[in-house]
């Protein structure tokens, strides 16, 4: 679909965005696409997107980091420098093993939380000082925007759109 | 409204008649002089299966060279206590467990009101009919109080006469050098007082929250409650870390833990919460509770979730310190349990933590009542046992078993359990009409999941 027109439909609360969605779907329309200043939960079900796998992901981070952990302490603590800290030269990673307890749960959160973050920035295929994407600047700040692609039902869509609610309807030519 | 069938009443007092029976066939067994209970030893000495044969008395007495016979008397007597106290650590260790839950499902509800939370307004009878178990648990408790103060029974080693006073040779120097906090009046009138400031709280807000349906008075009541709620909250974290203090930590007066009133805490919250759901989940399953949805159960599952991995990080943080410092006046509470309990010991860590973690850490399976029972029933189990842990070391040491006794005292409380919390919530209106939240409550929703047998129209 080159240079396809699209409308823009701009709501100003989260609730009645979220109404509108489910209008749209139940007239089979596609939704190309919501552009929120902040996650309205129940969105992404209502768009029918696929569930997230960010979870599983995290959760494998988790148990990478926990791996880390084990290696590394042991190969610090044990291996490299054994080390008597408190009286307990015991040269055994299992044996000292309460002491690594809170590293090895630091680094579980630490690889989990940072890789998923990192995970969820590439998947959204946003870095540093990439140009915004959001086709209106209001998007940022109270306004929620819903773009459509349009074929030759546009006064139909125009139409609905502004039954459900919508504060402005724009309808744009995309390259 | 709920009826409390006949057919439930029943069960409830068939558990609790067979549960007293069992407490009885305990006090019979337990020996009553110290020739019976040299008796027991010697039959314990001859079975060869028998592990906890093998104790630490023994090898001490080997290491004394002279007053063989006077050894064996005060091992004999020693012994005597130990198996004297079983029946009586068999209704304790039940008795702390539904006690326990009572009160932290009624500070759980004072939370909830203190929070003005929307969710949980439609769970508020369900949580009031259970705290009404806190008046027999409590009466039962003062029963327990009085006999350990007249010496009816050996649960707290210190009351031993003798052990505050210098010239006795069961002067105890370390027992009485806390003597300003451990001694019998300081300890007697602070276990009546705080089953008096939780029964009160409790009586009031059970009859103001019943008030409040049908009160219409511009939400007045609701917020006498609130404020009620408010100072009940820091009154019960008070008297909650105390009375963990006085009844489960000074079994072992020698041991101390700075952290024991929040580690019991977690346990029995944990505890609560499970019950709520069972509750809910079997009155929901009796169309009593018209508006409770699989979004309540969702979150009751939450909270079991969450408070398991508290609980772990708690007995964690106690257990590490101590292991890594490594000194012998606070290690002695791990010896004991690591030496003679260590199979309910360790198993409780599996059931109280790796068990809930990997049936309930998916967002799906939180609202499916099955699988909620299921880790609740291994949760209720673990933290049982961590209520056995606690206690039974210093009251029966090697002595120990699961039995008549303890399974008959268990019984007995859940007889009571389900006799006073069925016909609690049979007495009221199952929903709380005059709470402003009330609307939230029933429109609430989880956003991840779907409702099964409604419509998922609203959000």
């Amino acid at each position: 679909m080159e240079s396809s027109k699209v409308i823009h439909a701009l709501y100003n609360d989260d609730e009645i965005l979220l109404d509108a969605v489910k209008a749209v779907k139940a007239e089979h329309h596609h939704i190309e696409e919501v552009f929120c200043p902040f996650p309205v939960h129940g969105l992404d079900k209502a768009m029918g997107l696929a569930p997230t796998r960010l979870a599983i992901t995290a959760f494998m981070y988790g148990i990478t980091g926990l791996g880390i952990a084990i290696w590394m302490t042991n190969y610090m603590m044990i291996q490299d420098w054994p080390q008597d800290i408190g009286g307990k030269p015991s040269f055994s990673w299992f044996e000292n093993m309460p002491a690594f307890v809170p590293i090895m749960f630091e680094l579980t959160v630490f690889f989990a939380a940072h890789l998923m973050v990192i995970t969820f920035y590439m998947r959204s295929r946003i870095w540093p000082f990439k140009e915004a994407e959001n086709p209106d600047p209001r998007t940022t700040d109270d306004h929620f925007l819903m773009e459509i692609p349009v074929g030759d039902n546009e006064e139909d869509l125009k139409a609905l759109l502004s039954k459900t609610g919508a504060v402005e309807i724009n309808v744009v030519d995309k390259h | 409204m709920y009826q409390f069938s006949g057919k439930l009443k029943l069960a409830s007092i068939i558990l609790i008649i067979v549960g007293a029976l069992g407490i009885g066939y305990g006090f019979l067994q337990a020996p009553s002089t110290v020739k019976e209970a040299k008796e027991i030893i010697a039959n314990q000495a001859s079975h060869g299966d028998d592990h906890h044969g093998e104790t630490t008395h023994h090898t001490d007495k080997k290491k004394e060279a002279h007053g063989e016979h006077h050894d064996d008397d005060a091992h004999a007597e020693h012994v005597l206590h130990q198996l004297q106290n079983k029946p009586w650590s068999a209704v304790y260790v039940s008795l702390l467990f539904f006690l326990g839950i009572s009160l932290l499902v009624l500070a759980f509800y004072a939370a909830q009101r203190v929070a003005q939370s929307g969710w949980s307004i439609v769970l508020f009878r369900v949580m009031e009919a259970i705290t009404a178990n806190l008046v027999p648990t409590s009466i039962i408790m003062l029963v327990i109080i009085i006999a350990s103060v007249m010496h009816m029974n050996h649960l707290f080693s210190w009351m031993t006469p003798g052990t505050f006073d210098p010239t006795s040779p069961k002067y105890d120097a370390i027992v009485d050098g806390k003597s300003w906090w451990i001694n019998v009046p300081g300890w007697t009138i602070r276990g009546i007082i705080y089953l008096l400031l939780w029964n009160a709280y409790r009586f009031f807000i059970r009859r103001s929250s019943i008030a409040e349906d049908t009160a219409n008075d511009g939400n007045k009541t609701f917020k006498k409650n609130y404020n009620v709620s408010v100072v009940f909250i820091l009154v019960f974290m008070l008297t909650e870390s105390m009375a963990t203090w006085d009844w489960i930590m000074g079994i072992d007066p020698h041991w101390f833990s700075t952290l024991f009133g929040w580690y019991v805490l977690a346990s029995l919250l944990v505890s609560a919460l499970t019950v709520i759901a069972f509750v809910t989940i079997y009155l929901r399953s009796k169309n009593a509770l018209p508006g409770v949805n699989d979004s309540h159960i969702h979150d009751l599952a939450k909270f079991m979730f969450g408070f398991s991995v508290f609980w772990t990080y708690l007995w964690f943080a106690q257990f590490m310190l101590i292991w890594y410092a490594n000194i012998p006046e606070e290690t002695t509470y791990f010896m004991a349990r690591f030496n003679e309990y260590k199979l309910p010991f360790l198993s409780m860590l599996v059931m109280n933590f790796v068990f809930p973690i990997l049936l309930l850490i998916n967002s799906d399976f939180k609202s499916i009542p099955w699988f909620v029972i299921i880790g609740g029933i291994v949760i209720l189990t673990g933290h049982y046992v961590d209520i056995f842990v606690m206690v039974m070391p210093g009251t029966v040491g090697v002595q120990w078993s699961f039995g008549i006794a303890e399974l008959g005292a268990f019984l007995f409380f859940l007889g009571i359990f389900i006799f006073t919390v069925f016909s609690s919530f049979a007495k009221a209106n199952p929903i709380p009409k005059g709470n402003p939240f009330l609307k939230e409550s029933e429109h609430f929703h989880y956003y991840n999941i779907e409702h099964r047998g409604e419509s998922a129209d609203h959000h």
